[in-house]
């Protein structure tokens, strides 16, 4: 027998992953978690780019942006709740949390960042939603009711203090949202058993990540919207959201490679386990998705579209598709994390293997359907809030 | 003549049916009526002084678990015990038991064919090069000093006590699977029937009781070994305290397992 093939013997025989290490316990769901949670965080962040640092470009998404937070927000802990053993026991972690847990501040780090962002809306939307509720009848006249908090004053002397109140709550949101996004990347970079993810890059590259997803979402969804609905597309609007993309993709994948780089440089024992993860289960899914399609090329062409003088149509074109591109490159990108970070037994001598089920309680069709959720709730919330300012009674108003 | 023949045999298959079924309802009374061997007393205490002590927890007691792999066979009784004490269910261990081969090239084979439950009763014989080193590491749960389970449940389902032991309440788990993944040992998992986090206990109720975990009451060659650090007479004191070669596993986590392992390899994980 030649040493090669002894050598290749070796390799595949020494592959033992711990007898428990064999279930990925964190499946989907525990993908889509951190997945939507970055979108809501990026979505805010677009928002208050507009209502606290006063980039006038982005004014024709400022609002619309805050509702599509919403819109994922309201689902963020469908996933987890789906995931958990017992959901009947989930708000124990709120009323008898265990200080020391990771984990256990999430409850209320989404709950203070859900009442800013609610209130947040309710006060940019009051006008809108004073002069609706002026139109509307029955069952909607009694809902702009309640959104108004019965007040329907809209004196120069209100909406001055609704103005400071608004740009208090941007400014608030902006650490709590970032916060909000560390925070779930601190609960994967807190496993110290874990190598793979015990890394305190690991909160920056989950904020960042979050960042360039939410504004992908809204490039995304912006231009689909206003297109399915006959709308014209501010294109300074797209040009300013695809620079601010490409701004936080630079960080982001420069911060992503970073990462794998030091574990290489640094090459501890552990970087044997983590060298044949990346080059073995996750080579598709992170080496060539990831890095090598969903990366490299948005990263490119981004830049392109940012400095480079091109028509509207090109321009919208590539930004629906390079938005899109970037919101699979995050998806990949929590799957890499979260279900390669299991794939690799705490016995750094071998990996488990992963194939999603469709059927099955946290497979395929349940992520879809949890993934359609805040699409289906934001098409809903377009039937109070009016996304855009060119269908705001109050704007028609007060411009009249 | 043929017929006494033929009128003996059928007297006989009706008194052997009968011999069964009178054999079968007096073995089955016996699994109904508790047997005298149920009650506790006339079971010599294993671990002096518990059956004084009060309340569903005991202080004043450090416990330690040592685990001798220079004895270990790898018969696999040990995970039997484990399985029947606790009805595990398939694919999930609170115990098992690795086996280690070193060949000649100094490459390290590990393997734990369902978790060792069968004992190893063949050699592997898939291996390359000669065979230099070969033993056994059963492998059970830490009881860390500093338990990341601990640290990391959300709700504090997973708890210390005062003599050492990490436990978890199983009305209060949420089935997160936080500790599942923080546990550098991955002694723990998710039980499919309870959906809630499950791992070894070093048999708290039998300790509980003065009697020592079922583990260790069935390995054949005592390479499995419990008792308090605070009883200067315990095996595990002297153990501890004597000139043997005794580590942890994963020393650098600082967990500080209550788990040590006389005769442990660096090859070990």
């Amino acid at each position: 027998m030649s040493p090669e093939h002894g050598a290749a013997v070796a390799t595949a025989l020494t592959n033992y992953v711990f007898p428990n290490d064999i279930h990925v316990l964190w499946s989907l769901m525990i993908v889509l978690y951190p997945y939507i949670t970055g979108i809501v965080a990026g979505a805010f962040i677009v928002s208050s780019l507009y209502h606290v640092f006063h980039i006038e470009s982005l004014k024709p998404v400022s609002r619309y942006a805050l509702v599509f937070a919403l819109a994922f927000l309201a689902f963020a802990t469908v996933p987890l709740l789906n995931h958990l053993g017992h959901p009947e026991r989930a708000m124990n972690m709120m009323l008898t949390p265990s200080p020391t847990s990771a984990m256990a501040g999430f409850g209320y780090i989404y709950s203070a960042y859900a009442v800013v962002l609610v209130l947040e809306i309710l006060f940019i939307y009051r006008p809108t939603l004073v002069a609706l509720k002026k139109r509307a009848r029955g069952g909607m006249k009694l809902l702009y009711g309640i959104l108004t908090m019965g007040s329907d004053n809209l004196s120069p002397e209100a909406l001055r203090v609704d103005h400071k109140i608004t740009a208090f709550l941007a400014a608030i949101g902006i650490p709590m949202a970032c916060t909000l996004h560390g925070y779930v990347g601190f609960i994967f970079g807190g496993v110290k058993a874990n190598p793979m993810w015990a890394t305190p890059l690991m909160p920056v590259i989950f904020l960042l990540s979050a960042s360039v997803s939410g504004i992908a979402g809204i490039i995304l969804s912006y231009i689909i919207i206003r297109k399915y609905t006959n709308k014209s597309i501010d294109m300074d609007c797209i040009r300013t959201l695809i620079k601010f993309l490409w701004g936080c993709f630079i960080l982001d994948f420069v911060f992503e490679m970073l990462e794998l780089f030091s574990h290489a440089y640094m090459a501890t024992h552990h970087w044997e386990a983590l060298r044949d993860l990346y080059l073995g289960p996750l080579y598709w899914s992170f080496i060539v998705a990831q890095v090598g399609i969903f990366s490299l090329i948005p990263f490119v062409a981004l830049g392109i579209l940012s400095l480079v003088k091109l028509s509207d149509k090109i321009v919208m074109k590539w930004a629906s598709i390079l938005s899109f591109m970037i919101l699979v490159q995050v998806l990949l990108m929590r799957w890499n994390v979260v279900i390669g970070g299991q794939l690799m037994s705490k016995s750094e001598r071998g990996h488990a293997v992963f194939h999603p089920g469709f059927f099955t309680k946290e497979g395929i069709l349940v992520s879809i359907i949890i993934m359609a959720l805040p699409i289906v709730f934001l098409w809903l919330l377009s039937k109070v809030f009016p996304f855009w300012l060119d269908d705001d009674p109050a704007v028609e108003r007060l411009s009249a | 003549m043929m017929k006494d023949i033929e009128q003996e045999i059928s007297r006989s298959r009706r008194a052997f049916i009968k011999k069964v079924l009178g054999g079968t309802i007096a073995g089955s009374l016996l699994l109904v009526i508790p047997a005298g061997a149920m009650d506790l007393k006339s079971i010599p205490e294993q671990i002096p002084g518990m059956r004084k002590k009060k309340g569903p927890f005991v202080t004043g007691k450090k416990f330690a678990f040592i685990v001798d792999i220079t004895r270990c066979i790898g018969c696999g009784s040990c995970c039997v015990a484990d399985k029947n004490e606790y009805q595990v269910p398939d694919g999930n261990y609170r115990t098992w038991v690795e086996r280690y081969v070193i060949d000649d090239e100094d490459n390290v084979y590990v393997d734990s064919p369902n978790g060792g439950l069968d004992g190893y009763q063949e050699p592997r014989k898939d291996l390359p090069y000669p065979v230099r080193d070969t033993f056994f590491v059963p492998k059970l749960c830490n009881m860390c000093e500093h338990p990341s389970c601990v640290q990391v449940c959300p709700v504090g389902a997973t708890f210390q006590t005062e003599d050492g032991f990490v436990l978890i309440d199983y009305k209060r788990c949420v089935g997160c699977g936080y500790c599942v993944q923080a546990c550098p040992y991955s002694v723990r998992f998710i039980n499919p029937e309870t959906e809630t986090a499950d791992k070894c206990t070093w048999c708290y109720h039998r300790v509980r009781k003065g009697l020592l975990p079922a583990c260790v009451n069935v390995c054949p060659v005592q390479a499995r070994k419990f008792g308090d650090l605070n009883d200067h007479e315990s095996e595990v004191y002297k153990i501890l305290h004597q000139p043997h070669v005794i580590s942890v596993l994963k020393p650098g986590m600082g967990n500080k397992p209550s788990l040590h392992y006389v005769g442990l390899r660096r090859e070990v994980v």
